[in-house]
């Protein structure tokens, strides 16, 4: 695969920028922020024609916010470490995080246009701790992909191979690092949209708890599954991102009062007895042998690093697609009531009553994948089937999440591969959904059970795609999931 | 919704469910305030049948003493799985007044309003 060289991103000569380097470059005079958001506009402007990832751009603001930093910068004002730990960093945001400053569309047409009036909670902290938005990353409309197929602006391209997916729904944010075209971005994950994406173009992904990131700005897909993350180069990167994300906040209720630990400090504990789970119902039938093999391979650097490995069982695996497409389309029918064509987003314009314009502005605004999961989100909520279908799910839940919690009194994280297969092409899956939605087997069970979970890669296939192995860990402990993905990071080198 | 094809009893102990026929689909897509065009019926009917067919496989678990999982934050502690536990999690904020959006702001993302209301074409025909 001659062509994968000169996109690779591993062949560069140059190691891509981390968040210590940019902000180490900046605060010692190399460059400034104006010349380093500079130059990542470059890049975009060379590089996404081919990949499209990002949808807009945030010029202005980002300018405003370099300018700023190079003032701190020049004041002396960020010798400091600890001072705006993102100071002059370049980052991307998934368009379902609403922010100001460029329009914030979820990858829909019902949202064409849309210019939030506020910023995420996310976008938010990130911006207070100096980094410069750089604009919004395409993503599956409304997140609902695997593929990134489902964008109502058009696929994203693979940068590791221009002809295959990126994976989805996150599929810009994993695309925009692994071209270079920003230091670090943000995604989403509802049921495996950081990880997949992170596997499939040889990226880091992570997954934080649920309740450890605010999702006040998210546009809502499934509310008890969806995730906000970081993707980066390096598990150091993930680590200081997930620093400054990480922790409650009155916005949302959800969002957990628990501490929030030093997670780049801990990279530096020794993974030395750890106790490291292999669940053989991830090792099952229908994973690519090559991912197979790499993952094993994973399980043996860890060893040799004074890990040690465990046989754990997670019985209910099998059902948990089946559990997470009742559960998330039920919560998508009522998340996606809200686009009705009267506050914000589209409306149709040759309606003459309200309920056709509702019915109108839904029909010309929702792109096909939305419609099917609304369909069946509806109809599994519906009178008489309740009970069949959505409280069924419910108890498969508990049975899914009490797997886990048993697991975790024998070990300390759990290792599997990201996805059964590498990379798939371009239009291989489109035509069949259930097939799309099988590919979401090792990442939706997180997102049941509320644990955390990581995306680090760990190899590559022989036709030389990107392969990802996940670290899965207790709730609220991404320090241990961060340690050992960073132990893999290591054996890699 | 009335059911036209078959009853939860059936649904569990047939373990396949019969095929939801078309005129259920257009149901449910009113319900959801959605139009399906006429090539758009028959893909979604397919895919629904071969989703729900997917989602049968639940069926094969006994689950008449499991609890449902109602908040995912409640499910973080071991014991959480007796029903009516205590949610861990959720911590509402003290009800205050303070600031909120700018009308006019909000205002100016509404495809129709006259700057204090949103406006919408007519409810009832008279």
């Amino acid at each position: 695969m001659a062509e994968l060289k000169s996109t690779s991103s591993s062949a560069s000569p140059v190691a891509p920028r981390t968040i210590r380097s940019a902000r180490h470059a900046i605060v010692s005079g190399e460059t400034s922020a104006v010349a380093l958001a500079d130059s990542y506009y470059a890049t975009i402007a060379a590089e996404d024609p081919k990949i499209h990832a990002w949808l807009a751009l945030s010029r202005e603001r980002a300018t405003a916010q370099a300018h700023r930093i190079d003032d701190l910068a020049k004041s002396g004002e960020l010798a400091n470490e600890e001072a705006l730990p993102l100071a002059g960093v370049p980052i991307g945001i998934k368009d379902v995080l609403v922010m100001q400053g460029a329009p914030s569309t979820a990858g829909s047409k019902i949202l064409e246009n849309y210019r939030p009036p506020y910023d995420a909670t996310t976008v938010a902290k990130l911006a207070a701790a100096g980094a410069v938005l750089l604009g919004k990353l395409n993503c599956d409309e409304f997140a609902m992909g695997s593929s990134n197929e489902n964008s109502a602006y058009g696929p994203v391209h693979n940068p590791r191979a221009l002809d295959r997916v990126p994976g989805g729904s996150s599929g810009g944010s994993a695309a925009a690092v692994a071209a270079n075209m920003a230091v670090a971005t943000l995604g989403t994950d509802t049921g495996g949209s950081i990880r997949q994406p992170a596997s499939f173009c040889g990226v880091v992904g992570l997954l934080p708890t649920y309740g450890r990131v605010s999702r006040y700005g998210l546009i809502a897909f499934a509310s008890s599954l969806d995730r906000v993350g970081p993707f980066t180069h390096t598990v150091e990167d993930a680590a200081i991102l997930l620093g400054v994300l990480a922790g409650s906040d009155p916005m949302d209720a959800t969002s957990a009062h628990q501490p929030v630990p030093d997670y780049a400090a801990a990279l530096d504990q020794p993974v030395r007895g750890l106790k490291i789970g292999i669940p053989e119902e991830y090792f099952a039938e229908g994973l690519d042998p090559e991912v197979r093999a790499t993952v094993e391979k994973t399980a043996d650097a860890l060893r040799a690093a004074g890990c040690t490995l465990h046989k754990v069982s997670l019985p209910h695996t099998r059902y948990a697609v089946a559990t997470y497409y009742v559960l998330a389309t039920a919560e998508a029918s009522s998340n996606l009531a809200r686009f009705d064509g009267v506050r914000y987003g589209l409306r149709a314009e040759d309606a003459s009553t309200l309920s056709s314009m509702y019915r109108r502005t839904r029909d010309q605004g929702f792109g096909k994948e939305v419609k099917r999961r609304i369909l069946l989100g509806t109809y599994v909520l519906s009178a008489g089937y309740y009970d069949a279908y959505y409280r069924k799910a419910q108890q498969v839940r508990t049975l899914l999440t009490h797997d886990f919690l048993e697991a975790f009194t024998q070990v300390d994280a759990i290792l599997t591969p990201t996805a059964p297969t590498p990379a798939f092409r371009l239009g291989e899956k489109t035509d069949d959904p259930l097939a799309m939605y099988l590919a979401d087997i090792y990442t939706v069970t997180a997102n049941l059970a509320g644990i955390c979970g990581i995306s680090v890669p760990c190899g590559n296939s022989s036709a030389g795609l990107p392969i990802g192995a996940q670290i899965l860990g207790k709730h609220f402990d991404e320090a241990t999931v961060l340690r050992v993905a960073h132990a893999v990071e290591q054996a890699q080198r | 919704m009335q059911s036209t094809s078959q009853t939860r009893e059936q649904v569990e102990k047939a373990g396949k469910p019969e095929p939801v026929p078309l005129e259920q689909v257009l149901r449910v897509a009113e319900l959801a305030q959605l139009e399906l065009r006429e090539d758009e019926q028959q893909e979604m009917l397919r895919d629904l049948n071969a989703i729900l067919g997917h989602v049968a496989q639940l069926n094969e678990l006994d689950t008449r003493d499991v609890p449902p999982m109602t908040q995912v934050n409640a499910g973080m502690r071991a014991d959480a799985a007796s029903e009516g536990a205590v949610d861990a999690g959720n911590v509402l904020r003290e009800d205050s007044v303070r600031p909120s959006l700018d009308r006019a702001k909000v205002m100016a993302s509404a495809p129709e309003t006259d700057g204090t209301y949103f406006k919408v074409p007519k409810v009832i025909e008279r």
